[in-house]
């Protein structure tokens, strides 16, 4: 159950599984998630579909390793199997033709957002793509987007590649007219684009990734505050209107548990636990 | 009748057979299991306090009909193995019931012994017999022919289980869908570890997959497949069993503050996840030293009594007053014994959050009860003037559930309560759609486990019945 059958570095701690699961791969779309749980002892964790082949019956998914049950599963090979991967859940991403759309992906969200692209073009839309990294070692899939968007550009926060930081979006904005904007990536830099764009009255969709359990409307860890609405992120969402967005506690609501993952990243990372669970 | 007559009056003792128990102080501090069960002798003499009508009274107040004065002769003739498969005929999950369902509001609030002093203890006898199968191994029962009807359940919970075990007994191909990775429903998410031993269910499971039901985990109806295309893809019939899984929120300012849990959170990290035994499990959970938990009913109790054995002291804040507390006494009692602190006629005005944006305090209101209202309990109203701050670092709020929205969202032409979400059924589990069956919370909003096996059983006749005239 649920094989991993191809494994790719896209640039360091940053991965890329491909794994069978074919009643997911018929009925996903672009802006769904899964919910996965490595083994016996691990925690149910929440990544965005990056891609879909609904012949081979296969879903793909990129992570950070970031935390201990990320670190662990970039441990794992090509035949390794997870112990579940539940999906597709939430509401696929609204595609339809707005005409000129800006696409700004950052880190890990950059593979997701190429679906999005895909479909965007396949919907008829022009599609300026950006795309960010801290630094330009890890930026990746930069082939696949130029030949997939209209216009590329590329943005580090060094400058190492491309624009430094994201102020030029406002001279780009305006010099192009944008109708939509689709922003997937870390909660500081959709923040940015948002109050960039909220400004020159595009229309945002941001794609929230906050804290999960069940991925499926029961906890309410997910929940976020959108147009000073309670939503949860896992039914509700994932994508919200970006100007809408209390993205304050959001990034708030995504620290609470810091502490404990430190210990539990660190604990592994040492061996230092001797439950066995590090073989989970 | 002709064995009693020589006596005229049978000596009954009036009181029960008390249940072994871990003590408070011990308990407090360990999430095994509170009620130890009772031992062989224990169980016997309970047993004979039954006086065997003709005419039980028991069995018309269990959602189940188990064939309660039955079971009992079986154990206090040491027929084992024939009182649990006598019990098994009704009840597909006796272990569970044994000891989760309200008895003193069900079978034994009827005991005709009850009138002279305490019911027989029918919940404790029948976990006895549940656990001496589980340590003597399962017995699977005889199935009816095939019928090559198929029959798909979403949700194994209680109420999944309960018609999945009756559907597989007439014969029917059952496949049961389960959202999370781990079977179970309520019964793994929800009720702790101390009350209801995750290996029991995994037990009453397991005999439920004996019995020959496929089951597929980490599969939600809705999103992986739908209703409808269930419906198409060769399924008969659908009943379901999804539950109330959508957690209720105050909408009071500063709910989004961390440390602010909803019970359905809580719960979920501390029993699925077994968050109680991070870092060994990888899912955490921060619990500060003042835990206080909103709402009174059984899921407030097991907040609370949680919490307490995660190491804070808990306060249960409580808008009524002791009176309508809607958890079972025996919860309440237990929770008390290990230091639960209560304030009633109390409620909470808005959360107050430190600089991290973690909970610190909270604003409360003072109530006083007025006439009652729509739910037969004296409505609580806030006293003006009468507010004052609670320190806390961690809250539970317990408030209630509303069912899960994905199945009512994605399957067209189910007709749904638009106030409460719950899918309206008919008496006997039929929904609007032909061939689609609904029971438990979903159909009733979050209610009991034993009511959501009788749903279940109930819509597993008229399942039977629909399959039966289709042709």
């Amino acid at each position: 159950m649920y094989k991993i059958i191809t494994k790719k570095e896209l640039a360091p701690k940053e991965k890329m599984f491909e794994i069978e699961a074919p009643d997911i791969a018929k009925k996903a779309q672009p802006g769904q998630f899964v919910i996965l749980v490595i083994g016996e002892h691990g925690e149910r964790i929440p990544l965005t579909i990056c891609a879909y082949d609904k012949i081979k019956g296969t879903v793909s998914f990129a992570f950070h390793e970031v935390g201990k049950t990320t670190k662990e599963l970039g441990l794992l090979n090509e035949g390794d199997c997870l112990r579940n991967v539940t999906g597709p859940l939430g509401n696929p991403s609204e595609i339809k033709n707005y005409g000129k759309v800006l696409c700004v992906g950052g880190s890990i969200m950059i593979a997701p957002l190429l679906l999005q692209i895909k479909a965007l073009k396949n919907a008829g839309n022009s599609v300026t793509t950006i795309l960010g990294a801290r630094i330009k070692d890890v930026l990746f899939m930069e082939d696949e987007a130029k030949s997939i968007s209209d216009k590329l550009h590329i943005a580090t926060d060094d400058g190492s590649k491309g624009y430094k930081g994201l102020d030029f979006l406002k001279d780009l904005i305006a010099k192009e007219n944008f109708d939509h904007c689709v922003t997937m990536g870390p909660v500081v830099m959709m923040k940015t684009v948002s109050e960039i764009t909220k400004s020159c009255e595009i229309p945002t969709t941001v794609t929230l990734t906050p804290l999960m359990v069940d991925g499926m409307g029961m906890c309410g860890v997910c929940r976020v505050t959108v147009g000073g609405k309670m939503q949860f992120a896992c039914v509700d969402g994932p994508e919200f209107d970006g100007h809408q967005v209390d993205f304050e506690e959001l990034v708030k609501r995504q620290r609470m548990f810091l502490p404990e993952e430190r210990v539990s990243s660190v604990l592994w990372e040492i061996g230092g636990c001797k439950c066995g669970r590090n073989k989970a | 009748m002709a064995e009693t007559k020589p006596k005229p009056k049978p000596k009954i003792k009036k009181e029960s057979i008390e249940m072994p128990k871990q003590a408070p102080k011990e308990r407090v501090k360990n999430f095994n299991e509170v009620a130890l069960g009772y031992d062989e002798e224990q169980a016997i003499e309970e047993a004979n306090r039954c006086l065997q009508c003709i005419k039980p009274q028991c069995v018309s107040g269990c959602p189940v009909e188990v064939p309660i004065p039955e079971f009992i002769k079986c154990l206090r003739e040491r027929r084992y193995a024939e009182g649990i498969a006598t019990i098994k005929t009704k009840n597909a999950l006796p272990a569970v019931c044994g000891r989760v369902c309200p008895q003193e509001e069900q079978c034994q609030v009827n005991c005709v012994v009850g009138r002279i002093g305490e019911p027989v203890s029918i919940g404790r006898l029948e976990r006895y017999l549940a656990d001496w199968e589980r340590e003597h191994g399962l017995q699977i029962p005889e199935k009816a022919k095939p019928t090559e009807k198929k029959v798909a359940i979403v949700g194994a919970g209680p109420a999944g289980l309960t018609a999945a075990a009756d559907l597989v007994k007439l014969g029917h191909r059952v496949v049961m869908f389960e959202a999370l990775h781990l079977p179970g429903g309520v019964l793994v998410y929800g009720i702790p570890e101390f009350r209801l031993p995750k290996a029991i269910v995994r037990n009453e499971v397991n005999y439920i997959e004996k019995l020959g039901v496929d089951l597929r985990v980490g599969n939600q109806i809705g999103r992986t497949h739908t209703i409808p295309e269930l419906m198409k893809g060769g399924f008969d019939a659908v009943f379901i069993g999804s539950g109330a899984g959508l957690p209720q929120f105050m909408g009071i300012p500063g709910e989004n503050l961390g440390g602010i849990y909803s019970a359905n959170e809580f719960l979920i990290r501390v029993n699925l996840m077994k968050a109680f035994q991070f870092p060994e499990y990888d899912t955490p959970l921060r619990l500060g030293k003042h835990v206080v938990v909103i709402g009174g009913g059984n899921v407030a109790m097991d907040c609370a009594r949680s919490s307490m054995r995660l190491g804070a002291d808990v306060c249960l804040l409580y808008r009524r007053s002791r009176d309508e507390l809607p958890a079972r006494k025996e919860e309440i009692e237990n929770a008390e014994e290990e230091g639960l602190v209560c304030k009633f006629l109390a409620a909470p005005l808005k959360f107050i959050g430190d600089e991290k944006g973690w909970v610190k305090a909270m604003e409360c209101q003072a109530m006083e009860l007025g006439p009652p209202d729509a739910s037969g309990r004296r409505r609580p109203i806030p006293i003006k003037g009468s507010d004052f701050t609670m320190e806390t670092d961690t809250v539970i709020i317990a408030i209630g559930q509303t069912p899960n929205p994905i199945i009512q969202r994605t399957t067209e032409g189910l007709v749904v309560n638009p106030k409460h979400g719950t899918i309206i059924v008919d008496e006997n589990g039929k929904t609007s759609l032909d061939g689609v069956y609904a029971g438990g919370d979903v159909a009733t909003g979050a209610a009991t486990v034993i009511s959501a096996m009788g749903m279940g059983k109930n819509a597993a006749k008229a399942i039977h019945q629909y399959l039966t005239n289709k042709k």
